[in-house]
């Protein structure tokens, strides 16, 4: 008997300015599977499936659901037909609460008068259901990525849609937020939803999907059974070689101190507590120290108040000697700070401006991109910046001249990266640096840290992957309700004993 | 062409046509309703403006009195452009052109200063007002259209306070600049001999002209315009990065307020008209800057054309028949175009939706076509089931 898949995508070619950003590509989607979609930074993968929900129309190329061939439109057709999608920069609005988000456009209503006690009710029923936290009356711009993205989950769930699109969900996740959403995302399947799944991490793509379908540069590179393959065939097939997923590195050589921070104390935005509370700690020059911890757990306005965006509430910082706890951002970054944000769209980024001008954000001030009279040297700007571009293969359109917010995800990481690390920093904050890159980015970006290090810098890195903690710094220090509550040696530690400090169960 | 129809630049200058045409329309339409007899004659008067005098020297005077409004139209309008790429929405440029006139008209007439000193105090006071909003915003996130329209007012029922010190008992009017402060009237240039004798012409309009492009330079060209820009499309990765944004914030309204102010100078310094001290609605001058920012793309060059075409209209108005027509229509029809102008926006987005539908249609189009030759006889066949 003929198979019917729930969505098939046949000959889908998308075209973007001056790159081919689908080129005729085919995708089927059994019923009640985990389809994962796997490629390089810039391969498609999020045109492929925005044009599936409706937002980019492509040139060329059908869509059937069920065997029938239909026009998505828009993102209103979309989920007439079932279809929904997790974004993966989220598409919530800041200044609503979390309830508010999910419920919005299919408010319920009562002759015009929103009944939000029952959709608190479902909400918060699809929350305990699938065990995906969040504070329903929290607004969108005070909570964390990973609750962000328990909300973009539930806004999916509340439609009750039965095709659903994962860009990259756990890029931003826990460890053990991962799992959990593994868990769901088979329960869904179990109850007959069919999911297409984008993610860099093949670790998880081998845990949870039946089936793995590969783009590299736009094309179609082929479909396999994630059960008669292994990690290192995607991976070839992907990037069409093979990758080291070991960080190879020198003993470490520490120097002298660079960064010192003495009972850091930062307030909370969200409750009466400090999100920081006392912290100390040293960072030395030619070692790479790792914040671990589970997110929400103070990073965030940890390295906020380091890096001069958030003012602190008590504590000490001293940079290469020097106290900065009162210097302003500019001040911390002319003395040799570098931050690498977690948030790349609200920090890191100035979507509207062209990839050039976003490359020199943190220089353009400079004597090589300012004349005296303050006219910016434009063609020094181009340079520099097809420089950088090329040395961190960041890819888009146009080049230079780009527009940031066109680009794909993971090349706008890139792009961060390459203009934090090209200012040649005494301290380089890194957080969550590999967020969102596919594994050959992310080799890479490792073998850059560990050539700041080399290079006698101080690295202080903070990231929620386990493999990252375990593989990159030289000393990890575990955060647990903003607090330091273990440091250790990753040579001799497992990623067991790191996870029992991180929930809290032991300290030091 | 298609090319062309899709550079953003040529995209906004057709839809300020359109609008423009549609405005017209409209007026037209509404003549049409309040009296079909002369309404064809009032539109034309209308769009002709100057150009219904048949006296060549009789349209180089009336396009100077046009021109010369025009000069403070311009600078309203670079004033709402030079906050809005900020990411602010400077509607207190109205009050900022009150406060403006005021300082200016006080400097000629109650201190008798020469006219560079009157320009610099209007500058002056437009950049207080300006700061005011800006410190407000910054400081204690106070939005900037809700302060903006409190000091319209303020500044209103202030210069009315104020010029009451510039004036005959008997009249609501200020003393013209020729009786009572000869030196502040801004010098002609001798431009005033080649517009029909007009002696209202003067250096505001090349000054004017000049403004916007040094506004074009500044946000275009210079490490200034970049830090203002990146912190009107991102303030969040502006701090990220150490601009100083709160700075920023109440220094592009002082900019903002100080274009707005000198407004209010290259209006009242060319002694064209005088202030009425018992007016009690803010001048809509400021107003209509938007809508000139607005028909001319954001961009401070195209502001210098909507700017003229925005006076032209107004102008115009005054030429309809009031034989016919009551007293009002003429600011009524200049008021429907000018709220049409408004629709470019808009007008740019339906066009380029518009652009991209005819293309896909050219694409499937072409898709049959070549899927028709491969498959003739599936077409045949089917043609023929259905007989
Ligand atoms: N709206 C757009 N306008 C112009 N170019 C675009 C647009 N969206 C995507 N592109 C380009 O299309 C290509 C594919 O982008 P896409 O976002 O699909 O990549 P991706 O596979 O999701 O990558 P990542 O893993 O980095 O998220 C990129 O080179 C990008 O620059
Ligand atoms: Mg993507």
């Amino acid at each position: 008997m003929e198979q019917t898949y729930a969505i098939e995508m046949l000959n889908i070619t998308k075209r973007f300015p001056g790159i081919i950003a689908n080129d005729n590509i085919s995708l089927q989607l059994k019923k009640g599977e985990i389809h994962a979609l796997l490629g390089e930074n810039g391969a498609g993968k999020s045109t492929l499936m925005s044009v599936l929900f409706g937002l980019y129309q492509p040139e060329e190329g059908t869509i059937k659901k069920d065997g029938k061939e239909v026009k998505i439109n828009n993102p209103n057709d979309a989920n007439d037909l079932g279809i929904g999608m997790v974004h993966q920069h989220f598409k919530l609005v800041e200044c609503f609460s979390v309830l508010d988000n999910i419920i919005l456009g299919v408010e319920p209503n009562k002759a015009g008068f929103l009944q939000k006690s029952e959709a608190r009710k479902k909400v918060m029923e699809l929350s305990d259901r699938y065990n995906l936290q969040i504070d329903p009356d929290a607004l969108i711009e005070d909570i964390t990525v990973g609750m962000q993205q328990r909300t973009e989950i539930l806004k999916m769930l509340y439609r009750d849609n039965e095709i659903l699109i994962f860009d990259e969900p756990t890029a931003v996740l826990t460890p053990q937020e991962i799992k959990e959403l593994m868990q769901i995302m088979r329960n869904l399947a179990a109850e007959g939803k069919s999911i297409l799944f984008i993610s860099h991490k093949l670790a998880e793509i081998m845990e949870v999907a039946d089936r793995c379908s590969v783009l590299r540069k736009g094309k179609y590179v082929g479909t396999v059974e994630t059960a008669n393959t292994t990690m290192e065939e995607l991976s070839a097939l992907m990037v069409g070689r093979n990758v080291s997923f070991h960080v190879d590195k020198k003993e470490s050589t520490p120097g002298k101190e660079i960064l010192s921070i003495e009972n850091m104390t930062v307030a909370s935005k969200l409750h009466k507590n400090n999100a920081v509370r006392n912290v100390s700690l040293k960072v030395r020059a030619g070692e790479i120290v790792c914040i671990a911890g589970i997110d929400g757990n103070g990073q965030t306005e940890f390295v906020h108040g380091l890096t001069g965006l958030e003012p602190l509430a008590g504590g000490k910082i001293t940079l290469c000697g020097e106290d900065i706890t009162k210097a302003t951002i500019r001040q911390r970054s002319l003395k040799g700070m570098s931050h690498i944000p977690e948030d790349r769209h609200k920090h890191g980024l100035v979507l509207d401006y062209t990839l050039e001008d976003n490359l020199v954000l943190q220089r353009y001030f400079e004597p090589e991109f300012t004349d005296k009279a303050g006219f910016l040297k434009r063609k020094n700007i181009r340079e520099y910046a097809e420089k950088l571009i090329g040395e961190f293969d960041v890819r888009s359109g146009q080049g230079p001249s780009t527009i940031v917010r066109s680009m794909s995800g993971g090349n706008q990481q890139k792009a961060i990266i390459a203009r934090e690390l090209d200012k040649d920093p005494e301290l380089l904050v890194a957080v969550q640096p590999t967020r969102g890159l596919d594994v050959g980015a992310i080799e890479f970006i490792h073998k850059q840290l560990i050539a700041q290090r080399d290079a006698g810098k101080a690295v202080l890195l903070v990231s929620l992957e386990l493999d990252e903690v375990m593989d990159v710094p030289d000393r990890i220090l575990v955060m647990y309700e903003g607090e330091i509550v273990g440091e250790f040696d990753p040579k001799k530690t497992t990623q067991e004993e790191l996870g029992l400090y991180m929930s809290g169960a032991k300290r030091m | 062409m298609k090319k062309i129809l899709k550079n953003s630049g040529v995209q906004s200058f057709l839809a300020s046509l359109v609008c423009i045409i549609l405005g017209m329309l409209i007026g037209y339409i509404v003549l049409l309703i309040i009296e079909p007899s002369g309404a064809g004659e009032a539109i034309v008067a209308v769009a002709k403006n100057f150009l219904g005098y048949s006296k060549k020297s009789m349209q180089m005077k009336y396009l100077g009195n046009t021109l010369t409004k025009t000069a403070p139209l311009l600078m309203c309008s670079l004033s709402i452009i030079f906050a809005y790429k900020v990411g602010l929405f400077n509607i207190g440029a109205a009050g900022q052109y009150v406060i403006g006139s005021c300082a200016c008209l006080y400097g000629a007439l109650v201190l008798h200063l020469s006219w560079i000193p009157c320009m610099l105090l209007a500058a002056v006071a437009g950049g207080i007002f300006g700061a005011v909003t800006g410190i407000l915003k910054a400081y204690c996130n106070v939005n900037e259209v809700i302060s903006g329209i409190m000091l319209n007012w303020i500044g209103l029922y202030f210069t009315n306070m104020v010029l009451v010190q510039a004036k005959d008992a008997a009249s609501a009017y200020t003393y013209a600049l020729k009786s009572g402060g000869k030196a502040a009237i801004l010098p002609s240039l001798g431009l005033k001999s080649v517009f029909g004798k007009n002696q209202y012409v003067g250096i505001a309009i090349p000054l004017a002209i000049l403004f916007a492009l040094i506004v074009w330079v500044v946000l275009e060209k210079t490490k200034l315009g970049y830090e203002l820009k990146a912190t009107g499309f991102n303030k969040h990765a502006a701090k990220y990065c150490g601009m100083a944004e709160k700075r920023n914030i109440i220094l592009s309204l002082v900019c903002s307020g100080i274009l707005a102010g000198l407004a209010g100078s290259f209006m009242y310094q060319t002694d064209m008209e005088q202030w009425q001290v018992t007016i009690a609605s803010v001048p809509a001058m400021g107003f209509n800057g938007i809508a000139a920012a607005f028909l001319g793309g954001l961009n401070p060059i195209g502001a210098i054309f909507s700017s003229f075409f925005i006076q032209h209209i107004t102008d115009g108005g005054s030429h309809v028949d009031l034989n016919v027509y009551c007293a009002q229509i003429s600011e009524l029809i200049s008021a429907l175009i000018i709220y049409l102008c408004g629709f470019v926006g808009f007008m740019k987005y339906v066009m380029d939706s518009r652009l991209k539908k005819a293309e896909e249609k050219a694409m499937e189009n072409s898709n049959t076509e070549a899927s028709d030759k491969q498959v003739p006889d599936a077409e045949t066949n089917e043609k023929g089931g259905n007989k």
